[in-house]
């Protein structure tokens, strides 16, 4: 029995790739009204944004939901902003009816952003955002002094690995650290992944609290006009960097894109790597060896591996004791692999960012939630794209099996892993706090009384 | 608090002591106003001495002063105007001052951030120069709920606490005294990494128990502030329309200096001038800006701002601003995706957008202070360039020789501003005593500057 269901799944895979062939790629309204219509998870984004508060329950903010912003970029590049929505029905009908190219996340308001007019007459800051995910927002397109493989909005398995470091490194320390555990992960749809903290205490933040973190996570420097990027000081690492350094950058640096991204393959890619070294004798005595070597035995495979290990012999040599050549190898490590954060997103409540399940309309890949626990195994280029899933869907059309139309797509998983690792833990969670709240308030109302 | 016209006595110093909040020490927290009645001279002259020492706080910041160097400026500066032989007194003085400027600086988000900011600042080096009694006698006034982590507990994490002191500098022998707190509490150790923290908590030892007490601070002052304002335009400003409400605005003023949110109407700059505008007049950081933007076709987000509200600032109009960005973007991304991406941030900064504010071009304490990531333009070179870059950038403005090292060596000193000022010197050939606080001072001053001279110029040739 079990082997037979392994072999229709296999079967219904093969399938959907045969026919999604028959519908031709590209994105356009025609197709993303099809999406809208039958594919878009509107339930469970809908439950997500009310966290818990559209449940019966005394204790629930009716107007929560209500105060949230979406905002809606149109075909013809009409920005609407300040969308609301008291249910999950009048969501529906609007984004079918409209189309979005792109659905974005705001903040929820003091009031309903919709009638903020309204609200504009009578007096200072009534309008004001009261809570947001916290956010993080990281583009590829951010490292392109440390990549070779790609640029710009390109991506390629080569270069990906810097993305799966993003991941691992503030998913551990977002739960370590901070003690969050409602943390979706989701990807952009071309050239990078967002970040969502759910957590009531991560949404209640305030500005200065997001600066804070963002800053926590933050070792780079200087922007453009410095040539050292990376500045670590003090005698030790903080722990969270220590753990960082040691867990995930070295491993990725030495074993992944040292060799992916021929790091030390050219005299320019070597001189920028030097030009990290502080002391310029060390600097040129590394350069002299390279010189050296370049007519020696060693095959072009080696080569990164072994001028990074001479790199390192060197620095870290008993000659070299002083504290900043020490320090310099990891400044390197650093450098090609530490998250880069778009900080401003994270820092302000106000911030939009596009939601999950949107599809991107350069690549045509839906912005699908990542598994930060198997992050390694996620292939941008496998993510179903819009023309794959319409295809899917026709050729499932017959099938009335299924409740859902994604069923039957290879939309499914995604699906099924944002409910079952993401929103119903959280909303377990939110029902929980919801009821204690509620019951600390009779206690008081209660205690009040008695008074 | 009540303000007399006439000579009367102060009331008696406890009243404020007590209506201050101050325990023990000579550190109040202006938790509730003083009942006693103030002179109306000493209104003013209190308001302006402590305006005295906030600005000076703010210098110290915009010089991007380390923690010790902050410390002793505060202390000198609170000694130089704020000290009085009596000690009842000197505590009545603090917190009249204090009140004062609340309601000079209740009236817009932008003065209540600074002054809610520069407070921040004061009481945080002041409560460190308390006794550790004093201290802990001011923790239990906020009514911070914390206990001492208890042995055991310290015991397990004893080593990342000492992983911590030394990543910062300090001897690996812990402390003993650690605090427990929500890490939400201390956001300035959280974000400078000075702090364990786990599963939520910060590690807070003894000597940084500060930043939990300036957490609370903070917060009281910020909501203070907002009820001022409301009751500030609901009938204060009314009722003393004839005494305080000058005397008030006039504070305000008197220290901020010229507003150069709003463009002068006198002045008008068209895209086509602003090269030519650069060249002459614009200081090295709006100057690398539009060279960059000239060259990629492109400034991310925090160059748009920082290079748009200052442009803005200098008069730039929102359609001129528009077609100004437009024509260098549409050479990258196209001139549908401008209208589509950008078009709308620009209208926003003019106002006709969101929330519709009409924004503010960034002072040099801003732009110092920002952080600028991967490919970003923005910020202060003076602070945020290599020194070669540095070098190289003031030697195309044609600054070199001794003028060159003197601003390379208050660079090292993070006299950014100084450096600033001495560039503006060095390429325009007079002094600047007012010092340089704003890049689109610098602009008007040098603007000021070139029209003499072409004036001179002028009146030389017609004679």
């Amino acid at each position: 029995m079990g082997d037979e269901r392994v072999e229709a799944m296999e079967i219904d895979a093969q399938q959907r790739q045969e026919v999604a062939a028959a519908v031709p790629d590209g994105f356009n309204a025609d197709y993303l009204r099809i999406y809208y219509g039958k594919l878009f998870p509107y339930g469970d984004f809908f439950k997500w944004l009310a966290y818990g508060n559209d449940a019966k329950h005394p204790g629930c903010d009716q107007s929560y939901i209500g105060r949230r912003e979406l905002s809606f970029t149109l075909e013809n590049d009409i920005y609407l902003r300040f969308q609301s929505f008291d249910t999950a029905a009048e969501l529906e009908t609007s984004i079918k009816e409209k189309c979005p190219f792109k659905i974005d996340i705001g903040p929820v308001y003091s009031v309903d952003p919709a009638k903020r007019h309204a609200y504009a007459q009578s007096g200072n800051n009534v309008f004001v955002p009261v809570e947001r995910e916290l956010i993080f927002d990281i583009d590829i397109s951010d490292y392109d002094d440390v990549r070779y493989c790609c640029s710009g909005a390109d991506t390629c398995l080569d270069c990906w690995p810097l993305m799966t470091i993003v991941i691992k490194i503030l998913d551990t320390s977002l739960r370590g650290d901070f003690g969050f555990n409602h943390i979706l992960w989701v990807y952009s749809g071309r050239r990078g992944v967002h970040c969502w903290v759910c957590d009531s205490r991560a949404r209640k933040l305030s500005n200065e609290q997001r600066s804070a973190i963002a800053d926590y996570f933050r070792v780079y420097k200087g922007g453009e006009n410095s040539l050292k990027k990376v500045s670590l000081t003090g005698p030790v690492l903080h722990p969270f960097l220590a753990r960082s350094y040691t867990d995930v950058l070295k491993c990725f640096f030495e074993d992944k894109l040292l060799h992916s991204q021929q790091l030390f393959a050219s005299e320019e890619r070597c001189q920028k790597i030097l030009e990290l070294i502080p002391d310029q004798n060390v600097a040129s005595e590394l350069h002299d060896k390279w010189q050296g070597n370049r007519r020696s035995s060693i095959s072009k495979e080696d080569v990164n591996a072994a001028r990074w290990e001479q790199l390192k012999t060197t620095l870290q040599s008993g000659k070299h004791k002083t504290q900043g050549l020490r320090r310099c190898v990891e400044e390197i490590v650093f450098s090609y692999t530490y998250p880069r954060l778009d900080m401003e997103v994270s820092k302000h409540m106000n911030h939009l960012l596009k939601a999950p399940f949107c599809i991107h309309p350069k690549t045509g890949r839906v912005c699908v939630p990542i598994d930060p626990n198997n992050c390694e195994d996620f292939d941008p280029t496998a993510v179903p794209t819009l023309s794959q899933l319409l295809g899917e869907l026709n050729a499932a059309g017959m099938q009335i099996d299924s409740e859902n139309d994604w069923e039957r797509t290879s939309l499914e998983k995604y699906i099924r892993f944002f409910r079952t690792s993401f929103l119903q833990p959280m909303l377990k969670a939110c029902k929980e706090e919801l009821e204690t709240a509620y019951s600390a308030k009779l206690q008081q109302s209660k205690n009040t009384l008695s008074w | 608090m009540e303000i007399v016209r006439s000579q009367r006595q102060l009331a008696a110093a406890a009243a404020a002591a007590s209506g201050g909040g101050s325990g023990a020490g000579a550190l109040p927290t202006y938790r509730v106003a003083p009942q006693l009645e103030v002179r109306l001279e000493e209104f003013e002259l209190f308001a302006i001495d402590r305006l005295r020492v906030l600005k000076g706080i703010s210098d110290g910041l915009s010089r991007g002063k380390r923690p010790e160097e902050m410390e002793k400026l505060v202390s000198e500066l609170w000694k130089a105007h704020m000290r009085h032989q009596d000690p009842a007194e000197a505590l009545n003085k603090d917190i009249i001052s204090h009140f004062v400027l609340r309601l000079v600086y209740c009236r817009t988000e932008e003065l209540r951030k600074w002054f809610l900011s520069m407070e921040n600042t004061l009481f945080r080096y002041r409560f460190r120069l308390e006794s550790p009694e004093s201290q802990r006698l001011l923790m239990s006034e906020f009514q911070l709920p914390y206990k001492a982590l208890p042995h055991s507990e310290f015991e397990a994490v004893k080593d990342k606490l000492s992983q911590v002191a030394r990543s910062i500098g300090q001897s690996a022998s812990v402390e003993s005294v650690f605090f427990k707190v929500p890490f939400e509490e201390v956001p300035d150790l959280v974000a400078s990494r000075r702090v364990f923290l786990s599963k939520g908590y910060a590690y807070v030892a003894m000597s940084q128990v500060v930043s939990l007490v300036v957490t609370q601070f903070r917060c009281n002052i910020s909501k203070a502030l907002v009820l001022t304002n409301r009751k500030w335009t609901a009938t204060i400003k009314e009722q003393e329309k004839d005494r305080l409400t000058p005397i008030v605005e006039a504070l305000s003023n008197a220290y901020f200096g010229p507003d150069y949110s709003q463009p002068n109407d006198a002045t008008e700059i068209s895209p086509k001038d602003i090269d030519q505008l650069a060249r002459t007049s614009f200081p090295l950081c709006m100057r690398h800006m539009l060279e960059k933007l000239r060259e990629n076709h492109h400034l991310k987000h925090g160059g748009r701002m920082q290079f748009g509200l200052f442009l803005k600032g200098a008069g730039l109009k929102l359609e001129d601003a528009l077609t100004f960005w437009r024509s260098e973007f549409s050479q990258k991304v196209g001139s549908e995706r401008f209208d589509k991406e950008y078009a709308y941030s620009i209208r926003h900064n003019y106002g006709k957008e969101g929330k519709r504010t009409d924004y503010t071009s960034y002072s040099c304490q801003k732009i110092i202070s920002a952080t600028p990531g991967v490919g970003d333009h923005h910020g202060c070179p003076y602070r945020h360039f290599g020194e070669e870059n540095l070098r190289a950038a003031l030697n195309n403005m044609g600054v070199g020789g001794n003028a060159l090292e003197g601003i390379l060596d208050k660079v090292k000193n993070r006299h950014y501003q100084l450096a600033c000022t001495m560039t503006f010197e060095a390429t325009h050939g007079v002094s600047c005593d007012t010092g340089i606080n704003h890049p689109n001072q610098y602009f008007s001053e040098s603007q000021k500057v070139l029209q003499a001279k072409n004036q001179t110029v002028q009146s030389q040739l017609s004679t």
